[in-house]
């Protein structure tokens, strides 16, 4: 049988980890929590749940180079954020997409992290601003690259006695643009099929965050400087940087279409990032 | 009961208010909002369908934010204010439930529950929505009878009416 406790600090929460057996699970927005707990209602989950915790950062920290996410960060909250729209708008476009307005209003960016689904929306933008991700436990903080964190599906190297305290989204520099693409079968409330943010330095280096086509999100490595006016150096750009990909075959699409997919989107979210913005002429 | 900010317990004590009362429950640990309101509270007018956030049949106000109530747990109500269809339409049907059956939007009727929580908040939070924003607003409240034209038919007459009125 499951059980809960509402912890007020961080210790307090290290606590009922620790005295959880490797049953804890934390909860903030529950929207993939509660899914797995339906699914499993005899399994002695003790819920951690830590919204009444009063000394983690704030949900969103504007610093003059990163914003600093605390775990109860929510998707309506970065979707709305004008300065997050203005400077990370890979991210907030990926956070206005997940779920629905309901969904919205519950689920976190620190959640979307730690379920570690290789479709999480947020994380291909995360990856490519190059966020950091701080986990605390007995053994004390930690911080890592977003990219080391991943395992495998649903696994990351936030241990069962541990919890993550915060990500960290460096701002990047004004000359730096970005973009996000995703694929679905509907239009609200599905998960990607292919998701694809882009990064586009001020030289034309690209990089790229990818979703759905391995089993964790991935970085790719950065690409020579591009033309990018130039649609077949960007074309040639991006069928380098998504060798990466390993899909497979599951109930959204065939692993050849994501093959296919994710090259096209890979080029979509460059040229969107790419693009001057609305409203001004370069 | 031992202090729960602590010490992990089966059974959870809930106090909140519900439609403008204040109501007790003692519910499970993993016993969720949805599955409190129908099998403890007895207040059946809010849907149970997917049970996974995918349909939006259960959507109710949680501290006037639309939540689906599938993904919240009946422990994480404590100390909040909830509304349900219960709620809303304690004088009889509103202006926006009219609106539903004027535009022959109710068919089954069992998404319908939710359909209206979705489109009370977001006539709330934003009178003036276009066709577009509804549509999206409404994104997450799926209707297996494929109401959804007259359903955004329904909404934009309620909006118009409310404007008039103010």
């Amino acid at each position: 049988m499951a059980s809960y406790c509402r912890p007020r600090t961080v210790s307090e929460v290290l606590a009922a980890l620790a005295g959880a057996d490797g049953h804890g699970r934390i909860l903030v927005g529950g929207t993939d929590l509660l899914v797995h707990l339906r699914k499993d209602p005899f399994a002695p989950t003790v819920i951690v749940d830590i919204k009444s915790v009063s000394d983690f950062p704030p949900a969103v920290e504007i610093y003059a180079d990163a914003v600093r996410f605390g775990p109860t960060a929510r998707m309506a909250e970065i979707s709305n954020d004008p300065f997050i729209a203005d400077h990370l708008p890979a991210l907030g476009a990926s956070a206005r997409v997940v779920g629905s307005i309901a969904i919205r209003n519950r689920a976190t960016l620190v959640g979307n992290i730690c379920n570690a689904s290789p479709a999480a929306d947020t994380v291909p933008a995360l990856l490519v601003y190059g966020s950091t991700v701080t986990v605390t436990g007995p053994g004390g903080e930690r911080t890592m690259p977003l990219a080391d964190f991943f395992v495998g599906p649903g696994q990351t190297r936030c241990g069962p006695d541990e919890i993550v305290v915060r990500v960290d989204v460096p701002i990047p520099d004004r000359g730096h643009r970005s973009a996000f693409q995703r694929l679905t079968r509907r239009r609200g409330v599905d998960l990607a099929t292919v998701s694809v943010a882009a990064g586009v330095d001020a030289d034309g280096r690209i990089v790229l965050g990818l979703g759905c086509v391995g089993p964790t999100p991935l970085l790719t490595d950065a690409s020579p400087p591009v033309d990018l006016s130039d649609p077949d150096a960007i074309e040639g750009a991006v069928e380098e940087l998504v060798s990466i990909a390993t899909p497979i075959s599951d109930v959204r699409a065939a692993r050849d279409y994501r093959e296919a997919m994710v090259r096209v989107l890979a080029v979509r979210a460059v040229q969107a990032a790419a693009a001057p913005p609305e409203g001004m002429s370069s | 009961m031992t202090d729960s900010s602590v010490h992990p317990t089966s059974e959870v004590a809930v106090a909140l208010e519900l439609n403008g009362e204040n109501v007790r429950a003692t519910i499970p640990a993993h016993r969720t909002l949805l599955d409190m309101l129908r099998d403890d509270l007895g207040l059946c007018g809010t849907k149970r369908c997917c049970a996974e956030g995918e349909c939006g049949a259960c959507s109710v106000l949680l501290d006037g934010e639309l939540v689906n109530s599938c993904l919240v747990l009946g422990a994480e109500a404590d100390g909040g204010a909830l509304l349900t269809i219960e709620g809303v339409s304690m004088d009889g049907i509103t202006d926006l439930q009219a609106e539903f059956l004027a535009a022959g939007a109710v068919q089954c009727g069992v998404c319908i529950p939710g359909q209206v929580m979705a489109a009370e908040q977001l006539l709330r939070t934003n009178p003036d929505a276009s066709r577009d924003e509804i549509r999206d607003a409404m994104s997450g409240n799926l209707c297996r009878c494929a109401s959804y034209q007259r359903i955004v038919e329904a909404i934009q007459t309620a909006a118009a009416g409310r404007r008039t009125d103010a």
